[in-house]
């Protein structure tokens, strides 16, 4: 228990915000609004990891590195998808996904 | 102290999607990654939380930001999406989140009876240098390359082609 506060309701929110990050993912159709939607659940496995290293194995260090390694991976992540988005704007105006539907121009 | 991250947290992003001008989801977005960096606070740990700060909250933010800014216009609006997609989202969104809650409540998780470990900088970089016991040099060195991949191929993508005519 820190401050009192049991692991559950760590695991909830991150939980709920994993998949409000889903939902955004089904609803939303513009490219860069589905690349936030990836970082809200990307975050919140973040949040996972940490609380699992923090309450189960206080004495190691495990969730800590994989969180960092995954703050990496969605840098490089986002880095690339920004890039393909601005390619894909210059080519198409528009980056809505209805439209993007042609792979050769 | 908890329960107000958590409530910025979920209520931020609950605005990300369902805003509908883009740059404010952006700002949502990044409420909620400053939020999380103060759970990280919270728990003691303040390395991951300054890696959330300046990698999160300072480096991807920024950069989607600089890409809305170049490829909207700053009045655009998004129509609302259409309702057969909108139950999907928000069903799969509940059926998922109610299963998982409720495999959380009914499984007992074992706090852990360890000492604390005192996690300071030079115990951060010695087991992520270190091929021993508790070393992460492979994924480090691995994370490194991807990197590196990472950075060439956004250049790739994103420069523009010089001699496009004389290649058709």
């Amino acid at each position: 228990m820190i401050q009192g506060i049991p692991l559950e309701h760590f695991l909830i929110v991150s939980t709920i915000m994993f998949f409000i990050g889903v939902c955004g993912f089904i609803i939303r159709r513009n490219l860069i609004t589905m690349l936030m939607a990836i970082e809200l659940i990307l975050n919140s496995v973040n949040i996972n990891f940490v609380v699992f290293n923090r309450y189960l194995y206080p004495d190691q260090l495990q969730g800590q590195f994989f969180s960092l390694f995954i703050v990496g991976i969605a840098a490089a992540e986002a880095s690339v998808a920004i890039a393909l988005i601005i390619n894909i704007y210059r080519k198409m105006q528009n980056i809505e996904v209805e439209n993007v539907n042609e792979l050769k121009f | 102290m908890f329960y107000m991250f958590s409530g910025i947290i979920l209520i931020c992003s609950l605005l990300t999607i369902t805003t509908r001008r883009i740059l404010r989801a952006a700002v949502y977005l990044l409420c909620v990654l400053l939020a999380t960096a103060g759970l990280y606070f919270m728990l003691n740990y303040q390395f991951m939380a300054a890696v959330q700060l300046t990698l999160y909250a300072g480096g991807i933010v920024v950069l989607i930001i600089f890409s809305i800014l170049l490829t909207h216009h700053i009045t655009h609006r998004f129509k609302h999406p259409n309702l057969a997609k909108l139950l999907m989202g928000i069903g799969a969104a509940a059926i998922g989140s109610g299963l998982v809650i409720a495999t959380i409540l009914s499984h007992p998780f074992q706090a852990g009876t360890a000492p604390e470990l005192k996690v300071n900088m030079t115990e951060i970089g010695n087991q992520l240098l270190s091929t021993g016991k508790n070393g992460y040099v492979l994924p480090f060195e691995l994370i490194s390359i991807l990197l590196l991949a990472a950075m060439i191929a956004a250049i790739v993508i994103a420069k523009k082609d010089k001699n496009k005519n004389s290649e058709i």
